[in-house]
């Protein structure tokens, strides 16, 4: 279990991503955060990785500890939670193979890394590229994938790392609603199959019903709404959403 | 919101701002005018007097005498040679020093500024500077000249690299640090294959570029071809000059056909 202490983000030009925010993550459950953009999903998700430094507040794992504890513990941290990104972020000159082993870099020392990895690595994340159903695509340039395939090569990077915890910041938001659900299956299955953490950030509340255990309302920068599924009625939605509204109403 | 009033201070903005384009573009013509003023380029009388000194000096140029071609070819490997060792070595210094210079990969700010200004004095000081500098420390031949290419091209090459990198794209470095890659594993995995293709680009430049000034180092006694060209300019052989020129010229042709070779297949 991942827990938050009255973590608050205030970014450098004074914007205040996220107010005072508690909240837990019960492992293995496949949890969605909701919301508009802006809304502070993204600094939520990206400061359980610390790749946002929270401004106050701890975020700690069961049995570990707070993940700022110092450098040695963050990496770990780091190594066990897998991340996929709104845009992929793969590198793309190089084989989809050569992404997903980014995922193994972490496994070994700085030194080891400088040679080429070891036939089980290699083998891990050709297995990972597999159970997306892109192991025939293997040697291809990451470039010439698809958008939704690129997604895929994104998720087995992440599963390389043979993480406990994956972190999903908008996974879906630039891909067709076809593919969106195709790419969304995908993660849902791998994480329910080895009993991964998810959290994943949504924007679109047809999907966030669709595959969640558990939702996390946010709007500007605090929780709205905790709860399952079939409790995200329309009067919750309201409050997820309307505070835009109103300001979209304003600046119109 | 939009009335017609903004889409006037649009188009008004819009004027503006080429305007001061189009007086940019002029400033920079009037300061090269000025610059070829400032050089005697405008002097037609000196232009039309030294019509006869060039055409003494063309046939005597003509026909190139090849008869001592042999002699030439040790030389001309030295220049290859040299041009090779001294890439060579400006690489593998040029590497770290870029990654110590472009913010991205830099340790500290204050390394970063360091390095800059080091790599600055490097390419500010001429090779034919270092390559008279280096016959006087080691003495005589190729040495001297690779010491030269090499220390002048590091400040050269070295910030070609670093404004590789560090336009390079954040997000797969975003990804590997989220990985727990430590910093090293992420310049190594996420930095340098993004920028392979443009270092391998900026290597290949620079080897060219070595045969040719390797060949004018030779001059100052720093080994090559370069050496010969001078004993024939001093000798006044002038037909000899003419066909050391056509040889360097032929080898330059052939490195960088091979340069455009390389760069084509290590894309």
């Amino acid at each position: 279990m991942i827990s938050l202490h009255d973590v608050t983000v205030t970014y450098p030009n004074g914007v205040i991503a996220l107010h005072p925010t508690s909240a837990s993550f019960q492992r293995g459950k496949f949890i969605v955060l909701l919301g508009t953009s802006g809304a502070g999903k993204s600094t939520l998700l990206r400061s359980i990785n610390g790749l946002v430094r929270p401004t106050s507040g701890d975020i700690a794992v069961e049995g570990r500890g707070s993940i700022f504890a110092d450098r040695a513990q963050l990496r770990a941290h780091r190594r066990s939670t897998g991340m996929v990104f709104q845009q992929h972020h793969l590198i793309g000159r190089l084989t989809a193979l050569d992404n997903v082993l980014t995922g193994r870099l972490a496994a070994h020392s700085t030194l080891r890394t400088l040679l080429p990895l070891p036939r089980a690595d290699r083998l891990l994340a050709l297995e990972a590229l597999d159970r997306v159903g892109l192991a025939d695509r293997a040697l291809d340039r990451a470039d010439q994938l698809s958008g939704g395939q690129q997604q895929r090569v994104g998720i087995a990077r992440a599963m390389a790392q043979k993480p406990e915890i994956m972190l999903a910041d908008e996974p879906v938001a630039s891909l067709d609603p076809a593919t969106s659900i195709k790419v969304l299956e995908d993660l849902h299955r791998i994480c329910r199959e080895d009993g991964i953490t998810a959290i994943v950030s949504l924007h679109q509340v047809d999907l966030a019903r669709q595959f969640a255990d558990h939702i996390i309302g946010l709007s500007q920068g605090r929780i709205v709404f905790e709860g399952t599924p079939d409790r995200l009625a329309s009067v919750t939605l309201d409050q997820i959403y309307a505070v835009e509204r109103q300001s979209l109403a304003k600046a119109a | 919101m939009a009335g017609t009033r903004s889409y006037d201070a649009i188009l008004a903005a819009q004027s503006r701002s080429a305007l001061r384009g189009a007086g940019l573009v002029g400033l920079i013509v009037l300061v090269c005018v000025a610059a070829l003023a400032a050089t005697g380029f405008f002097d037609a009388k000196r232009f039309l007097e030294s019509g006869p000194a060039i055409s003494t000096l063309a046939s005597e140029m003509v026909p190139p005498d090849f008869t001592r071609w042999r002699t030439w070819l040790r030389p001309l490997l030295d220049t290859l040679a040299m041009s090779i060792a001294g890439t060579a070595l400006a690489v593998i210094f040029s590497l770290p020093l870029a990654l110590l210079a472009a913010p991205n990969t830099s340790p500290h700010p204050g390394v970063y500024w360091m390095v800059r200004t080091l790599l600055a004095f490097l390419r500010s000081v001429p090779e034919i500077i270092l390559g008279v500098l280096f016959v006087a420390a080691v003495g005589f031949g190729a040495l001297p000249g690779v010491l030269a290419l090499a220390l002048h091209s590091i400040g050269m090459v070295g910030k070609f690299y670093a404004e590789a990198i560090e336009h390079v794209d954040p997000k797969p470095l975003e990804a590997a640090r989220a990985a727990g890659a430590t910093p090293i594993q992420v310049i190594v995995h996420a930095v340098l294959p993004q920028v392979l293709p443009q270092l391998t680009d900026v290597t290949i430049y620079r080897w060219e570029y070595h045969f040719r000034a390797s060949a004018v180092l030779g001059i100052v006694g720093a080994g090559g071809i370069g050496f010969e060209l001078i004993a024939a300019l001093r000798l006044l052989n002038y037909d000899q000059v003419s066909a050391i020129l056509l040889s360097i010229l032929a080898c330059v042709v052939m490195v960088d056909s091979v340069g455009a070779y390389l760069r084509k297949s290590l894309k």
